[in-house]
């Protein structure tokens, strides 16, 4: 079999003796710690929060107004004799219980809001509430995507110009705003590469992507069509060109690179990546999840790249949501432009158009097509407007460099206490890459996360990239305070000498957190994926 | 820079400590001719909120918002009522500003919202199993067809006429570059439609047969005679609904035999918000298939101290472990949305849910009856649910534009949808919800008579 | 009957033209608590070195080789109810397929068991 495991990960559920964590309480909540049931467990088939309009008499006093010609009128059942016959089996909750409920959920919660959430190439930075209430405008959240354009001149006004600052600050040609997420612009990207080299009768079957690289990419790019190959790093943990070069050929389509990549650091060779990839008849797409290290001081077209996808949710701040909703813009090289998918929007004399199927024969017609309904993440990008607007091209520099420096900071700050292994190579970029190696025998980059819980604090990412063992890769982002910071590097500092000691109490954390380590092994090997009412309660 | 904590002390000090002379040493990789050492040109610097708030109000202040005219728009995004609680507790900083529940010890609010959330799709959907959601109903649906590929091991889909054709549009970019083979024809202006064309058709090639409901004309079909064909030849069904609130009045597509049930959650809990954020639902009828389905799904389970909690499970399905051989690569879901979805469905429950499906269905009764007083109108379907087609004399999609500049958003015209014409130019799809008045129906129909007279 | 290994940690037992192929007690202690296994249905020709089977553990899923060419008879279908076999027997009841050989000198090259044994502490 191949390298069993190579990420070092395996979980367990270590046994701790019941009520060690505390005094033990009749209801099971402590103190501001509450637990809280199910909807299926507190609310029933007759509640309901949710009061409905009587509907007000019409002139005549009548409520159910006959029309007047009573042969239009149809009799009995207009649904097709499909009317439900079955309950549905969905539980009601009052309004109190139910702003109950989901508040006692929240507060299970770990969240930027409430402190650093240093996720390795997730760029969780805070998420400004600007941006919440310009969304909220009902000009924009009040607006059904089909209707006329007359209507909807001042939404397609905002995709327009945060398309133009997309492309500015990249330095590319033309973007495709549509993309509902990072990984759906990838698909975008890709599908905009394969289109072009078919449209000039080069079909090609391979994709070159580094083993560091986010696993969209090699999700991607099979979904895509194309065989998998990798591409070697080098010691120094960028790619090997030499290596790349050797394997360019007329079968390699593209190669997928991520600058900065998953380790932290830039590819200081990536314009001759470039250039020797497009020599090669191949073209570039860049991953840009890392966009946040180098906003307003490096552009990826100046690099070469043909086409990346911008992260909203990452350097343009809309919020993470529990896990999305994304967006993915794809911004395109002008190799790439023609073949971008409908729908966009394009300026006109006096305002904006949509360019839909209709019009797509004639102004894109090598567009490879429509990937999804409608326009794309309007309210993300309103969000992301709003945030470009407030930092202007000054703060968006700003944003890079602080980034920049509080992962340079946090990596020296932990020289000789975690190993860096690509420490001495120089400075890192936004994100800080630590291994496992120096911990005793028995203990992981699990325990160590785990035990950054119990100190108030969200792990960095763990196991990622796959090509350091037990990687932990610190963002801290620019929205962190240097005491913010201090903070977070006094407690690793701490669980990693006890990581080093071989401090066997690691293997119980979190202990003070809402639950203790879950079993990831029943839940995998017994899926229980809803809600029964055979199912026993606890 | 109000974003921005560090002060110019806090710089100078973390500089010493790394041992640089500047911010900008910290990019030392960057060859020279790449790095722009100062703002790039042309571009504005940074401003106030108050600046901001007034240049965006400008822009929204140039759009036609939903709720200041009449409104009847459907064909796939839906304009529902949502309470007010929701809004306030989907923006609680530990649900707007957390992430994916990969460390579910200090994520069970994500989790439980999750656990919830499946169960309450599956049930809708009459499903055993649902995902803890995709971006939206269009990309549920060409996941739900590459799934039915992978399980049969066939590649020829055939989609229904009824079927969104945004969501056609989609399937059919995907096969162009996956291989499968799609086939599709526009629909016919009739009050059935093409289920038992479909049942057929649908041979031992087959993989999936991908019908909607109720279709993109309003139009509802029992699909239990189709859902019996196509497992006879061995292919899978896959339904479509972009109106959820229609299950509160209608039988379930899992309860007729489909398959793989996929939707549009956006009209619950989400907003219209011009085409997106929107809400993808997936869920499969029968759970041993569960392998195969893309994206999150979100499992009950123990902790240490035996203590019920979630997590994420079958992970080994997705791109982060299994990379090019993942049954996707998705990787966000819509977790904001799916929260809003979940808390709207909650207070509605059971019995809010019928009765807001019983409100639209008699409003939407009302509508087509009054609609079809006006003379030279002619309402299509037999059946429907809150959406239905009219026919009138002459291009409906210059109609609409001339409704819409008098202020009455009157519904999607065939010619924005099918903009290849033959007679659809003529169709008009109007949606009428419980936000449509009385009084709004009455504009509806005197505008609809002058602009014919 | 004789057991061989390969460096993929592949163990196989061989009965005149039949073989029986499992994973060996050091692929199944790296990879963590076994969740799933896809075995190969009766019937399915197999290539030597060729993906057989996948293993899953929670946070890993691994491509199970085989370690000659042949013809599947029979997945181990106890693994579906209980994947936990492979940690607890890896080497016994934990076996993955068995399939009929099409050419035993495939068997050269194999490691026997001290072989393997020293080719795990050199890991």
């Amino acid at each position: 079999m191949n390298a069993p495991n190579a990420s070092g990960w395996k979980p367990g559920t270590p046994e701790a003796p019941a009520g060690e964590s505390g005094i033990q309480t009749v209801t099971g909540n402590r103190g501001l710690m509450l637990e809280e049931p199910l909807i299926f467990e507190i609310g029933g088939a007759d509640t309901c929060g949710v009061d409905f309009a009587s509907p007000l008499p019409l002139a005549g006093g009548a409520i159910d107004t006959p029309s007047p010609n009573p042969s239009r009128r149809r009799e009995g059942d207009r649904l097709g004799g499909l009317a439900r016959t079955e309950p549905i089996g969905l539980p009601g909750l009052s309004e109190p219980e139910t702003v109950r409920h989901y508040t006692r959920l929240s507060r299970q919660n770990y969240a930027i809001d409430c402190g650093i959430f240093p996720l390795g190439s997730c760029t969780m930075k805070h998420n400004p509430r600007l941006n919440e209430k310009v969304a909220r405008m009902p000009g924009f959240a009040d607006l059904h995507p089909l209707q006329p354009e007359s209507t909807v001149q001042g939404a397609l006004g905002v995709i327009d110009e945060l398309a133009r600052w997309l492309l500015a600050l990249t330095g590319m040609h033309a973007v495709a705003m549509s993309p509902k997420a990072g990984a759906h612009g990838e698909l975008c990207g890709i599908l905009c590469i394969r289109a072009a080299l078919e449209a000039r009768g080069d079909a090609r079957s391979v994709i070159l992507v580094p083993e560091s690289a986010h696993g969209t990419n090699p999700a991607t790019a099979a979904f895509a069509g194309y065989a998998v190959e990798n591409i070697p790093a080098t010691a120094e943990g960028r790619v090997d060109l030499a290596a790349l070069k050797a394997r360019l050929s007329p079968d390699v389509a593209a190669v997928m690179i991520t600058n900065p990549n998953t380790c932290g650091l830039f590819e200081r060779d990536m314009k001759a990546i470039s250039d020797a990839v497009h020599a090669a008849g191949a073209l570039v797409y860049c991953d840009g999840a890392n966009f946040n290290a180098i906003v307003g001081r490096v552009r990826p077209g100046d690099l070469g790249v043909d086409a990346m996808h911008i992260n909203l949710h990452k350097t343009f701040s809309t919020p993470h949501g529990g896990g999305g909703p994304g967006s993915g813009p794809v911004v395109l090289s002008e190799a790439l432009a023609p073949f971008a998918p409908l729908p966009f929007v394009r300026k006109t004399e006096g305002g904006w158009e949509l360019i839909e199927e209709e019009d797509g024969i004639d102004a894109a017609p090598e567009s490879f097509g429509r990937m999804t309904a409608f326009h794309g993440q309007m309210g993300m990008f309103t969000r992301a407007l709003a945030y470009i607007l407030s930092h202007g091209i000054d703060g968006l520099r700003q944003v890079s460099g602080d980034s920049v420096l509080n992962a340079n900071y946090t990596l020296r700050s932990l020289d000789g206490v975690l190993d860096a292994p690509f420490g001495s190579t120089g400075p890192c970029m936004h994100e800080a890459l630590f291994s496992d190696e120096g911990f005793a025998e028995g203990i992981a980059t699990l325990d160590v996360a785990k035990a950054l819980i119990d100190e108030g604090f969200h792990p960095m990412t763990m196991y990622f990239p796959l090509v350091v063992h037990g990687a932990m890769l610190v963002e801290p982002t620019e929205c962190e305070s240097k005491a913010s910071l201090d903070q977070f590097i006094l407690a690793l500092r701490s669980i990693a000498m006890r990581a080093k000691a071989g401090d066997e109490s690691l293997h119980q954390a979190p202990r003070l957190a809402p639950r203790r380590r879950l079993d990831e092994t029943l839940a995998a090997r017994k899926p229980v994926l809803a809600w029964n009412e055979a199912d026993p309660v606890d | 820079m109000r974003y921005l904590p560090l002060t110019d002390a806090d710089r100078s000090a973390m500089l010493d400590v790394i041992g640089a002379q500047s911010i900008d040493a910290l990019f030392a990789d960057v060859s020279p001719e790449h790095y722009l050492s100062g703002p790039l040109e042309g571009l504005p610097t940074h401003a106030s909120e108050m600046a901001v708030e007034r240049h965006m109000r400008r822009l929204s202040k140039m759009n036609l918002a939903a709720a200041d005219a009449p409104f009847f728009l459907g064909a796939g995004a839906y304009r529902h009522h949502i309470p007010a609680s929701v809004d306030h507790l989907i923006q609680r900083g530990e649900f707007l500003t957390s992430y994916t529940p990969y460390q579910p010890e200090i994520a069970q609010g994500t989790l439980q919202m999750l656990f919830e959330f499946q169960t309450q799709v599956a049930r809708l959907f009459g499903c055993a199993v649902a995902n803890a959601s995709m971006y939206d109903g269009s990309t549920a649906c060409w996941e739900a067809i590459a799934m039915a590929g992978r399980v049969t091991r066939r590649s020829k889909v055939l989609l229904s006429s009824g079927l969104h054709p945004h969501y056609v549009s989609t399937a059919k970019t995907m096969a162009r570059f996956n291989g499968d083979e799609v086939n599709y024809s526009e629909p016919k202006l009739s009050p059935a439609g093409d289920f038992v064309e479909l049942a057929q058709a649908v041979d031992g090639e087959i993989g999936s047969v991908v019908v909607q409901y109720p279709d993109i004309l309003g139009r509802i079909d029992d699909m239990t005679a189709l859902a019996e064909a196509c497992h006879a030849a061995g292919a899978l069904l896959v339904a479509v609904v972009t109106e959820p609130v229609a299950l509160g009045a209608l039988k379930s597509p899992g309860e007729m035999g489909a398959d793989i049930v996929v939707g549009e959650g956006q009209a619950l809990g989400v907003g219209l918000q011009f085409g997106g954020p929107y809400l993808g639902l997936f869920a499969i009828r029968d759970a041993k298939h569960v392998r195969q389905m893309p994206g999150r799904l979100c499992g009950e389970t123990i902790d240490a101290e035996g203590k019920r909690g979630f997590v994420l499970t079958l992970s080994t399905r997705e791109q982060h472990i299994r990379r090019e051989k993942a049954t996707s690569n998705i990787c966000t879901n819509s977790g904001l949305c799916a929260l809003a979805f979940s808390i709207h469905l909650t207070l509605l429950g059971e019995k809010g849910l019928r009765a807001l499906a019983a409100e639209n269905h008699r409003l939407a009764c009302r509508a087509a009856d009054r609609l079809a007083e006006v003379p030279g109108v002619e309402v299509l379907n037999e059946g429907f649910f809150n959406e239905f087609t009219v026919v009138v004399p002459g291009d409906a999609r210059q109609l609409v534009r001339d409704l819409a500049e008098q202020g009455v958003l009157a519904g999607v015209s065939l010619g924005r949808l099918y903009p290849d014409g033959d007679r659809r130019e003529n169709g008009l799809v109007v949606a009428v919800t419980e936000t449509v008045t009385e009084e709004d129906i009455e504009t509806l129909a005197s505008a609809l008579e002058e602009a014919l007279a | 009957m004789p057991r061989y290994f390969t460096e993929d940690h592949e163990w196989i037992d061989i009965d005149g033209d039949s073989a029986k192929i499992g994973i060996t007690d050091y692929a199944q202690e790296q990879l963590g608590d076994i969740v799933f296994v896809e075995v190969p249905a009766a019937g399915t020709q197999l290539a030597k070195g060729k993906e057989a089977a996948v293993v899953e553990s929670v946070k890993a899923a691994s491509d199970v080789f085989t370690p000659v060419s042949g013809t599947v008879t029979e997945g181990n279908a106890a693994l579906e109810a209980d994947p936990g076999l492979v940690n607890t027997a890896p080497e016994s009841e934990g076996w993955f397929f068995k399939l009929t050989i099409a050419d035993t000198g495939e068997l050269d090259g194999l490691m026997d068991e001290g072989k393997y044994k020293d080719f795990v502490a050199s890991l």
